[in-house]
């Protein structure tokens, strides 16, 4: 059984297709990428399996469960998380915060419980408290749980959103961009940290990415897209010589230039 | 560690209660009914403050419709204490139907009744405003309450309509205002800052971010507009108590207007300070009657100017908005170990050397 | 009812609806370029009598110019309140607007208790407006007539103004998209002034001929009309000028129909004006009319 399913699913805006005849089967522990040029769908695609977008054909499921048209809050509930391309943290709460509400969506007390400080619910206060602080230190950023999380620096946000992600306690993670704007220092050190977090965690993650080193060093299967449609599916390997993709991202004379 | 810390907080808001009750104890042995109707007064709208607040600030949910739950409580809560006979001389162009002609409960359990009331009409405004965002939001709330003063108004068979009930039993004293106060703002604190008012305050910095993370929504927010409208009924319905008579127009947008600028005033976001704007407000309201009251300077007869108290007002909620946005406190509250920080500065540093 | 009596009721929400759509157009033109609900609104529109008034009763000007010059001075007041509550927090969280524009609309109405005094006063009516005349057995107030032919003068200024000028094109593009128009060179704030001056310059003329038909002036009474106007606003999609039209007409008809239909419900017309912007704003929250 795949943790991952989608059936051919499509996502129609009026008359424009921004996404057409995605299919996708995903094992469980595996580290798939998803790229394409701007503007192909792929983060489309991240929102219909997420549930903020409702698929207008085809169906996802998630191990054998249908999850297209359920709620983004169920579907995160499901096990599946996902950071954003451009960040979107709680900036008026603290680092710790942030990664506390995370761990919200599974707690088991009821809100009067928690309103009269019944001793179940301060044991989940504190398992939450110590979890958190757990996740801050693998993204180490432990040492700023207090400061407010509009006030780090791009790339600690960006850490801060993942472990964020995490405390949702997630079996399928899907990163958006996570790369984006860094150095090749930190992507690299950004690579070394997703693998570590895939097994440390026992993650399946998809990743969404337009750095190749990323992309070509730890996925072992990649999908193109481009125009809502996938071009090319393959080892990273078999990506690099497609003469479609190719074509797609640097124009067709590249790719007859190329073959 | 977290179990360690909350221990001694509540040690030491426990001797807080205490010393508010010794003190309520002294005043009303001491002081003349003037000063204590404007200590109710204060408790009443740290009531309605802190849980206009919790909708607004914390939950960023721009309600504008707390003045319709205050008069749920208030009514509610009236034509059930009220006795009979009392009941019989008010209404007496449409008579009240039954049964509330001739229930007649405590003061405590029409409260409750009051509370729970009003807890479902703000289930039944804020679940249908899931959708909507700042002004739409504010309309549709403001909206619910001038709806309730109208049917109000109208209803004579149920609430006299615009005659409004007078001779109220004034059931109201420090005990109960500052009681429900207390009440007030430990089940919002306490909510405020578990878990659930984590996500309460993840939807007000971004609701789709907080959705995406697993926070349902319509739960939360409607758990803010009943908790909020909990108690804003229970402020209502001391109100009512407290100045014996009420009429649909009592709670108009003008009161609602007042809570908005207690809570601006002290900071969307912040406990403390709304208890603090609160008082002030409560006293500065009471303080500017005199500006509307005929004075006598040097001689000099300076006529009362009607209005004034309001121009006032207003000009005091336009300067917080344009030049200290954050209000008096921001979203920082008051807590034991800030205050133990300040006072103790140099122990800190011997810590951190370790 | 008879049908003389309908035809009665019908002239009178026309020409109400005329007026609730002058002052319509003020709001959803600000929420146009500033997304922003002006609450202050109804109050200018209350602030234009008050100028005609004055003018008249201390100044002693004839009336033409008393009227002309409060519509000036109210475009003016209006432009004013943009500069002082408004201007500073364009940059600030929608929440402080919004309780900025709640501040100035009281600030404006108990301004006017304390200096114009809370009791109502008699608006001036030149003899001209309070002509009756019967046609074929309905009675029409000379204002009912008077009312659409300036209303309409107004809307083609308005259009006008709007698609063949400069300064339109600049309120256009802000509504459109606020930063690109600034990146563009437009001057933001010019804009925006010159859009708080036409529209409260068309609720002062509402306001001229609101007082000329219903002529008892006091500090509260831009309210009724302020949110009738507003709901018209929002039902016919707020920020589309004929939304704001087209949903004044509804208002007007409506709120003269319900309570010659149905008497026994006219204590709850403030009401149904609310139930019909909750409706609308639950479930077409572009408005009956679609975003312009």
């Amino acid at each position: 059984m795949s943790i991952l399913k989608t059936d051919s699913i499509y996502m129609q805006f009026g008359g424009l297709t921004a996404v057409s005849n995605f299919n996708l089967k995903l094992k469980e522990g595996e580290l798939v990428g998803l790229i394409g040029p701007n503007g192909a769908g792929k983060t489309t695609i991240f929102n219909m399996l997420t549930g903020i977008y409702k698929p207008t054909k085809g169906k996802i499921y998630y191990y054998d469960q249908k999850i297209n048209g359920l709620g983004v809050d169920k579907i995160t509930s499901l096990g599946i998380a996902r950071t954003f391309q451009n960040i979107r943290l709680f900036s008026n709460m603290t680092v710790l915060d942030n990664v506390k509400v995370g761990a919200h969506v599974h707690i088991k007390s009821h809100v009067w419980k928690a309103i009269m400080h019944w001793p179940s619910y301060l044991q989940e206060e504190n398992s939450i408290d110590e979890r958190s602080m757990e996740l801050l230190k693998v993204v180490h950023l432990e040492d700023l749980k207090d400061s407010l999380a509009g006030s780090l620096p791009y790339g600690e946000q960006r850490r801060l959103e993942i472990a964020r992600a995490l405390a949702t306690n997630p079996k399928l993670l899907l990163l958006d961009e996570p790369a984006a704007g860094m150095n090749p220092q930190e992507s690299s050190d950004l690579m070394e940290f997703i693998l570590d977090m895939q097994n440390k965690f026992k993650l399946t993650i998809i990743l969404i990415e337009h750095d190749m080193k990323v992309v070509m060093g730890i996925c072992k299967r990649i999908l193109v897209i481009d125009y809502g449609k996938t071009i090319a599916k393959g080892k990273p390997l078999e990506i690099q010589h497609n003469p479609e993709v190719i074509k797609a991202y640097l124009g067709v004379e590249a790719a007859t230039n190329y073959a | 560690m977290i179990r360690k810390k909350m221990k001694n907080n509540n040690k030491l808001n426990c001797i807080v209660i205490l010393l508010i009750i010794i003190s309520i104890f002294f005043v009303e042995r001491n002081f003349d009914a003037y000063i204590i109707r404007i200590l109710n007064l204060c408790a009443i709208y740290i009531i309605l403050g802190v849980s206009l607040n919790l909708i607004n600030g914390f939950t960023g949910q721009f309600s504008l419709g707390h003045a319709g739950f205050m008069a749920i409580g208030a009514y509610t809560s009236a034509l059930l204490y009220m006795s009979p006979e009392l009941k019989e001389v008010n209404y007496f162009i449409t008579p009240l139907i039954w049964p509330l002609s001739v229930i007649h409960l405590p003061f405590v359990f029409s409260l409750i009744i009051a509370g729970l009331v009003s807890a479902g009409v703000g289930f039944l405004v804020g679940a249908p405003c899931l959708r909507l965002k700042g002004d739409y939001l504010a309309i549709v709330t403001f909206g619910f309450a001038e709806i309730i003063r109208v049917v109000f108004n109208n209803l004579q068979s149920v609430t006299n309509g615009p005659i409004g009930l007078k001779g109220l039993p004034t059931y109201t004293n420090l005990w109960w205002s500052w009681g429900i106060a207390v009440l007030t703002v430990l089940v919002v604190k306490n909510l405020v800052n578990s878990s659930y008012g984590r996500a309460l305050k993840s939807i007000r910095e971004n609701e789709s971010a907080a959705e995406a993370m697993g926070i349902n929504l319509f739960f939360h927010k409607s758990l803010a507009f009943v908790v909020g409208a909990f108690f804003a009924g229970l402020g209502g319905a001391l109100l009512a108590s407290l100045v014996m008579t009420i009429d649909p127009n009592t709670f108009s947008f003008l009161l609602t207007f007042q809570l908005i600028v207690i809570v601006i005033v002290g900071g969307l976001g912040s406990i403390t300070g709304t208890i603090i704007s609160a008082t002030i407000i409560a006293v500065l309201m009471e303080l500017l009657r005199a500006v509307e009251a005929p004075m006598n300077i040097f001689g000099l007869h300076i006529p009362g100017i009607p209005g004034m108290r309001m121009l006032i007002f207003s000009i005091l909620l336009m300067s917080v908005v344009l030049f200290f946005k954050k209000g008096l406190m921001g979203n920082k509250e008051w807590s034991w170990e800030g205050l133990f920080k300040k006072l103790f500065p140099r122990q800190r540093e011997i810590k951190e050397g370790d | 009812m008879t049908f003389n009596a309908f035809l009665q009721n019908l002239s009178n929400g026309i020409s109400l609806g005329f007026l609730f759509a002058l002052i319509a157009i003020g709001y959803s033109m600000v929420y146009g370029v500033l997304n922003l609900i002006n609450f202050a609104h109804g109050d200018i529109f209350m602030m234009a009598t008050f100028f005609a008034y004055y003018a008249i009763a201390f100044f002693s000007l004839p009336w033409g110019i008393a009227f002309f010059l409060a519509i000036i001075l109210t475009a003016v007041l209006g432009v004013l309140v943009d500069r002082f509550a408004y201007r500073p927090l364009r940059n600030s969280p929608r929440i402080s607007c919004l309780c900025s524009a709640i501040g100035m609309s009281f600030l404006l109405e108990n301004f006017a208790i304390v200096v114009f005094g809370g009791r109502p006063k008699a608006f001036f009516r030149p003899e001209v407006f309070t002509k009756v005349f019967t046609i074929s057995g309905v009675r029409v107030h000379s204002v009912s007539i008077v009312t659409p032919i300036i209303a309409i003068l107004a809307l083609l200024v308005l259009s006008y103004i709007i698609y063949r000028t400069k300064v339109g094109l600049a309120m256009r593009a802000i509504s459109r998209d606020f930063d690109t128009a600034n990146l563009m060179g437009i001057n933001i704030n010019k804009t925006i002034a010159f859009t708080f001056a036409i529209g409260s310059g068309l609720a002062g003329i509402g306001a001229i001929l609101w007082a000329l038909r219903y002529p008892q002036i006091y500090p509260y009474m831009g309210i009724f009309p302020g949110w009738r106007a507003f709901a018209a606003a929002i039902m016919g999609g707020i920020g589309s000028i004929r939304g704001a039209t087209l949903g004044g007409f509804l208002v007007g008809v409506l709120t003269i129909m319900i309570v010659a239909f149905l008497p026994a419900l006219a204590g709850y017309k403030d009401a149904f004006i609310f139930i019909g912007v909750i409706i609308v704003l639950l479930w077409k929250p572009k408005g009956l009319f679609g975003e312009d």
